[in-house]
C-alpha cells in the first residue's frame, strides 16, 4: 500500500471519488509514514486517529452518494501555527507548549470542511521566526535531502515552515500548511524540492493563525506540484468577516484555470537581483527558468525594482515592530507558560515567564521591535521603513504595468547544512532577500523546483505576480514544472 | 445680549493667579457589544461572563470593528459641531498590565474620527443664554477599555475580570479652555447632557461608565501655560471641581514657596478631597504607539455620516430656545426642562397628554404643565428620594391631574393632596378625588351659607374690614375654605364674601 503515498493531492481526490482505494487506506499509509519518520522531527505532535476519522467520514460520504467536498480523503499535514480545536497549537514554542485551544482557525476549519484529514501538527521556527527551523523549542527538523558529497550533514529544510516542506518532500503527506511572512513557505519549499504558494495578502484568513507579523502574515500551501498547490489554495482561499484584511473577493476556480501557456505573456527579470557574487548553480537556474518560460511563448522583459536593496532593511524593521506587540499577549496571565517566581509580584510574573517562555530569535526580534517603536526611534526606523514599503509596492506596480509576472530565485542558495549560520542572524536573513519584497508589497508569489545544483540538492525559482492574480502565478510555475521535469527526490535514509 | 463669565482667581502671597483646565473624558459607548468583538456589555454581569476569545487576546483572535460604535461616535462629534474624519485609524498603544490582555489597548492617536468642535456652557441657570462660553474639543477618539483587577478575592493573588475588556470608550478631549471649577462643571454636565440626549453614552458617573482626567495648571494672568498636572478618572462632577480648587491651590503654593510644578500624573481622594502624585513623567511609559496592522483604515462613507446627521435629535439648546419662543416659557423653566433628556421627554408627554385632555394646542397649557412639574411635581418626587426615571406617575396620570385642575374639579390646594395619595399608592388622580370626596364645590347655596357663619361668627373682624382693612378679606377667603374643606371653588367664594362685605 506504500504507493499510495507516491500520490499527490489530486491523484489521491480523484482515486478516492472513483474508488480505486480508499480514503481509510490513504490515511493509514500516510500515518505508517509519519510514524516512520520520527527522526526527522517534521511533527509536533501527530493525530493519527483525525486522519482516519476524517478518512471514514469521507468514504462513508461516498458509500452514501454524497459530495466529498474538494480535498475528499486527502490527508493534509497542519503547520503548527494554526490554532486547531482540541489538538495541541505551539507555534513551536515552549510558551505555549501544552496550549489546546477551544478554537479552530478559519483555513484549517475549511480544509477539513472540503474533506481533508489531518495527520498531525507540524514544527517550524518559534512563532514563525526562522529561515532554517532551528528556532523550534521542540528541536529542528532535519530536510530529508542530503549533498551529492556522500557525506550526511544534517540540511536546514528552510524555514519557518520547515516541517511542512520535508514532510511533503519525505512523503508524510502530500500538502501541507505553511504561512509565509518573508519567505517562509517560498524558502522552505526551494530547499526541499516541493512547489509553495504565498497567495495576495488578504487571500487566506487570519483569524486563528498565531501572529507574527500581521500586515505580512499569510497562510499558504506547499504540495509536491502546481496542480496540488492550486487545489489546496481554493479550498483555503475565501472572505472572512472575522480578519478585517480578509479579501472581499470570491475564489477564482484556479485549477480549472491552469493553462501552461505563456503565448502573449511578458515575464519581468529584475536586474537587481541579479547580485554580485551570487550563487552560480543559482543563477545558472534563473537562466534556465527565463529559457524555458520563453519556450512557453512568453516575451523576456528585463525590468528594474529599484528599491530591492532596502526591502530586507525594512522587513526587519516592521516585521519585528509587529511582533514586538503581537506577542505582548503572552504573560502568563490566561493562558500557556506561567513562571511565578516565589514572592513575585506582576512585574516579575512577566519577566519570569516571557524569559523561560521565548527562545532567543523571538526574544531578538521582540527587542529589535521595541526598539524600532521607541520614543525618539520611531520616525527614523518604522516611518522611513514604512516609506520603503510604498516604494517598493510603487517599484512592483510600475513593472505590472508592462510584465505579466516576474521571475526571479527563490532564495540565494541551495539547503544549508544545521549550524551553519545559526550563529550569524545577519547571515540568516540575507537567506530571504528576494523573498521579502513581494511580501512587502503583499503580491501572490510561489517557488517551484527547477532542478539540482552541483550537490545534489534543489533550487527553487520564484514566480511573482499582480495582486489577486495567483492564476497568473500558478500557470507561469506549471509552464516551469513542465519543462523543468523535476523528479528528483530525497532517498530515504531515516 | 451675553454677559461674560466673571473672573475665578487664587489670591497668592505674590498675586492672582488664573486656573487652566483642560478634560480629558472617557465615555462609554452605549452598544450591545464591544468596539472589536461580539461579545455582551452589560454592566454587573458576572465576573468574566461577557468576554469573547478576541477580549481574552487568545492566540490568532482578531479585532472586526463593531459598526454601531463608530456609528456613535460619528452621531456624538455631529452633536458638537465637529469635524468628522472620513478617514481615520486604529493605533495601537502598548503597556503591559494584568487588565489588558493583549499588552496593547487599540486606540488612535494619530488619526481620530472627529476632529474640532465645540461645546458651549453657561453659568446662570436663571438665564442661560447669559454669561455664556465656548469650550473647544480637540477631537473624539474611540478606543478599547481595559478590564478589572480585583484584589479582595484571594489573599495572595489578584484576580481579573474581563468583562469590561474591549468595551468601547470615546475619549473626548477638550481645548484647555476652562478657567475655574465652576466652568468645569458645567462643561462636564453639558457634555454628560449631550452624550445622553445622542444616546451615545449613559453619562453615569456611578457606574464608571463617564470619568475625566483632569489637566490643571496654573498662571500669572497673561503669562505663558504653566506646567500641568494630569488627575486621572475622576468620576463625578463634583470630584472633578474638588479636584481643580485642590490642585490649583497646590499649585499655587508650591510655586510661591520657590518650587516647580512636575509634570506628572496625580490620583484624587474623594475621602480628603485632596490629589496625590502616582507617577512622574520620567516613569511614564514609552507607550511605542503604531498602526494596529490587524485593522484597515476606518473610511466612512458620505451616506453613512449623513445618516448619522439625520438620526440625531433636537439638543439639548435648540430644545431650551424652541421651548422659549414656541412655548413662551421661561428662560429658566425651559433650562431646568431641558437639561436631562428624560426630563425633555417626561415633560413632553405630560405636554402632548395635557392639550390632548383640554383640546387646546401645546402652548396654551405649556405654562401650567412646566410650572406644574418644576414647582410641584419635582419637589414631591424629591421628598421622596425619587427622580423621573424612578417615579410611581407617568405623564398620562400627571395629566389626568392637571386636567382636574384645569376644569375646576379640584382646586390648587386640593390637588398637592391629591398628587401626595397618587405617589403613596400608585392609584389615578380622578379614583382618588372621587373616593375621598375631593371634587370641588360650586354649589352656591352652600358657599354662601359658610361665608355667612363666617362673617357671624367674626362680628369684629368684619367691623374692622369695613373700616378700611382690607387685608382681612384673605382671612375670610381661608377661613370659608376651612369649612369647606378646601373643596369650595375659589372664585365662588371670593364673588360671595364680595359681595356680602361690599
Amino acid at each position: 500500500m506504500s504507493e499510495l503515498t507516491e500520490l499527490g493531492v489530486a491523484a489521491i481526490r480523484d482515486g478516492v471519488s472513483t474508488g480505486t482505494f480508499s480514503a481509510v487506506e490513504v490515511a493509514e499509509a500516510f500515518n505508517a509514514n509519519v510514524a516512520a519518520a520520527a527522526t526527522l522531527n517534521a511533527f509536533i505532535v501527530t493525530t493519527p486517529d483525525k486522519a482516519l476519522d476524517a478518512a471514514r467520514a469521507v468514504d462513508a460520504n461516498r458509500a452514501a452518494g454524497k459530495p466529498l467536498g474538494k480535498l475528499g480523503g486527502v490527508p493534509i499535514g497542519m503547520k503548527d501555527l494554526f490554532a486547531t480545536a482540541g489538538v495541541q497549537t505551539t507555534a513551536a514554542s515552549h510558551m505555549l507548549e501544552g496550549f489546546i485551544p477551544p478554537y479552530e482557525s478559519t483555513v484549517s476549519g475549511k480544509l477539513w470542511a472540503e474533506g481533508a484529514g489531518m495527520l498531525g501538527k507540524l514544527n517550524l521556527d518559534q512563532f514563525a521566526m526562522g529561515s532554517s527551523n532551528e528556532t523550534s523549542y521542540f528541536g529542528n527538523v532535519i530536510s530529508p535531502w542530503r549533498r551529492s558529497d556522500g557525506g550526511n550533514a544534517a540540511l536546514a529544510p528552510g524555514g519557518s515552515s520547515g516541517g511542512s516542506s520535508t514532510a511533503v518532500s519525505a512523503r508524510l503527506c502530500p500538502a501541507a500548511t505553511g504561512t509565509d511572512t518573508g519567505g517562509s513557505i517560498r524558502q522552505p519549499a526551494a530547499f526541499t524540492g516541493i512547489s509553495g504558494i504565498k497567495p495576495t495578502y488578504g487571500r487566506c484568513s487570519r483569524w486563528g493563525i498565531v501572529a507574527f507579523a500581521s500586515s505580512l502574515d499569510q497562510a499558504g500551501p506547499m504540495a509536491r506540484d502546481v496542480t496540488d498547490c492550486a487545489i489546496m489554495l481554493e479550498a483555503m482561499s475565501g472572505f472572512d468577516p472575522k480578519d478585517s484584511t480578509s479579501l472581499d473577493l470570491p475564489v477564482p476556480a484556479w485549477e480549472a484555470g491552469l493553462n501552461p501557456d505563456m503565448r502573449g505573456k511578458k515575464v519581468g527579470v529584475p536586474v537587481e537581483y541579479r547580485m554580485d557574487g551570487m550563487d552560480a548553480d543559482v543563477a545558472a537556474s534563473w537562466e534556465q527558468g527565463i529559457a524555458w518560460l520563453r519556450d512557453a511563448g512568453a516575451t523576456i522583459v528585463e525590468i528594474s525594482l529599484p528599491h530591492t536593496k532596502y526591502a530586507l532593511p525594512a522587513y526587519y524593521i516592521i516585521a519585528p515592530a509587529e511582533a514586538s506587540s503581537n506577542l505582548a499577549r503572552y504573560d502568563g496571565v490566561r493562558y500557556g507558560l506561567r513562571d511565578l517566581p516565589d514572592n513575585a509580584g506582576l512585574q516579575d510574573m512577566y519577566a519570569a515567564t516571557r524569559a523561560a517562555g521565548f527562545g532567543a530569535e523571538v526574544k531578538r526580534r521582540i527587542l529589535i521591535g521595541t526598539y524600532v517603536l521607541s520614543a525618539g526611534f520611531y520616525d527614523a526606523y518604522y516611518t522611513q521603513a514604512q516609506k520603503v514599503r510604498t516604494l517598493i509596492s510603487r517599484d512592483f506596480a510600475r513593472a505590472f504595468e508592462t510584465v505579466d509576472v516576474i521571475l526571479a530565485p527563490t532564495a540565494p542558495t541551495a539547503a544549508f547544512a544545521l549550524g551553519e549560520k545559526s550563529a550569524d542572524p545577519l547571515a540568516m536573513y540575507l537567506n530571504d532577500v528576494f523573498a521579502v519584497p513581494a511580501s512587502l508589497a503583499g503580491l501572490p508569489a510561489m517557488s517551484v523546483p527547477a532542478g539540482l545544483n552541483r550537490e545534489g540538492l534543489p533550487l527553487g525559482l520564484q514566480v511573482i505576480g499582480r495582486p489577486f492574480d495567483e492564476q497568473g502565478v500558478l500557470n507561469a510555475g506549471l509552464a516551469i514544472e513542465r519543462r523543468a521535469g523535476f523528479t528528483a527526490r530525497p532517498e530515504k535514509w531515516w | 445680549m451675553s454677559e461674560t463669565i466673571p473672573n475665578y482667581r487664587i489670591q497668592g502671597a505674590t498675586g492672582d493667579w488664573e486656573v487652566v483646565i483642560g478634560l480629558e473624558v472617557h465615555a462609554q459607548i452605549t452598544s450591545k457589544s464591544k468596539l472589536f468583538s461580539g461579545a455582551a456589555t452589560a454592566f454587573g454581569a458576572e465576573p468574566n461572563s461577557q468576554v469573547s476569545l478576541v477580549d481574552a487576546a487568545m492566540p490568532g483572535m482578531l479585532p472586526v470593528p463593531n459598526r454601531e460604535c463608530i456609528r456613535q461616535a460619528v452621531r456624538t462629534g455631529l452633536a458638537i459641531d465637529a469635524q468628522i474624519n472620513k478617514w481615520s485609524r486604529f493605533d495601537r498603544k502598548n503597556y503591559f498590565y494584568a487588565d489588558l490582555p493583549q499588552g496593547y489597548q487599540i486606540s488612535q492617536l494619530f488619526h481620530p474620527i472627529v476632529g474640532e468642535g465645540a461645546i458651549q456652557i453657561s453659568l446662570d441657570d436663571k438665564n442661560p443664554d447669559d454669561k455664556t462660553k465656548t469650550i473647544g474639543v480637540e477631537r473624539i477618539h474611540v478606543e478599547q477599555d481595559a478590564g478589572k483587577l480585583m484584589h479582595d478575592q484571594h489573599p495572595t493573588m489578584s484576580y481579573v475580570d474581563l468583562n469590561r475588556s474591549g468595551v468601547a470608550l470615546m475619549e473626548i478631549v477638550s481645548r484647555p479652555d476652562m478657567r475655574s471649577p465652576a466652568e468645569a462643571g458645567a462643561y462636564l454636565r453639558k457634555l454628560r447632557s449631550i452624550l445622553r440626549y445622542v444616546g451615545s453614552c449613559d453619562g453615569n458617573m456611578e457606574e464608571g461608565s463617564m470619568r475625566a482626567d483632569v489637566n490643571v495648571s496654573v498662571r500669572k494672568v497673561g503669562d505663558e501655560l504653566g506646567t500641568r498636572t494630569e488627575t486621572k478618572n475622576v468620576n463625578s462632577v463634583r470630584f472633578v471641581m474638588a479636584t481643580i480648587e485642590h490642585e490649583a491651590n497646590r499649585q499655587v503654593d508650591v510655586i510661591e514657596a520657590g518650587g516647580k510644578i512636575v509634570q506628572e500624573t496625580r490620583l484624587f481622594d474623594p475621602d480628603t478631597g485632596t490629589t496625590r502624585s502616582m507617577r512622574s513623567k520620567e516613569d511614564a511609559h514609552d507607550y511605542r504607539y503604531f498602526p494596529d496592522p490587524d485593522l484597515l483604515p476606518l473610511v466612512l462613507e458620505d451616506d453613512f455620516v449623513e445618516e448619522c446627521r439625520a438620526s440625531l435629535p433636537e439638543l439639548p439648546d435648540a430644545k431650551r430656545r424652541r421651548y422659549e419662543t414656541a412655548l413662551g416659557l421661561t428662560p429658566y423653566t425651559a433650562g431646568v426642562l431641558t437639561a436631562e433628556v428624560e426630563t425633555a421627554r417626561w415633560f413632553e408627554a405630560l405636554l402632548g397628554e395635557t392639550a390632548k385632555a383640554a383640546g387646546k394646542p401645546d402652548a396654551d397649557v405649556a405654562k401650567q404643565a412646566s410650572n406644574w412639574l418644576v414647582s410641584e411635581f419635582f419637589g414631591a418626587l424629591n421628598k421622596l428620594g425619587k427622580g423621573l426615571e424612578t417615579s410611581p406617575i407617568q405623564p398620562a396620570g400627571a395629566a389626568e391631574l392637571l386636567a382636574l385642575i384645569a376644569n375646576g374639579t379640584i382646586s390648587g390646594t386640593i390637588a398637592k393632596q391629591v398628587l401626595e395619595k397618587m405617589l403613596a399608592s400608585g392609584d389615578a388622580a380622578g379614583a382618588i378625588v372621587e373616593r375621598e370626596g375631593l371634587r370641588q364645590t360650586s354649589d352656591t347655596g352652600a358657599i354662601d351659607a359658610a361665608v355667612d357663619a363666617v362673617l357671624t361668627a367674626n362680628p369684629d373682624k368684619v367691623e374692622q374690614y369695613r373700616g378700611g382693612k382690607e387685608a382681612l378679606f384673605g382671612f375670610f377667603v381661608g377661613q370659608t375654605m376651612k369649612a369647606m374643606q378646601g373643596k369650595a371653588n375659589p372664585q365662588l367664594i371670593n364673588a360671595a364674601l364680595k359681595q356680602k362685605l361690599g
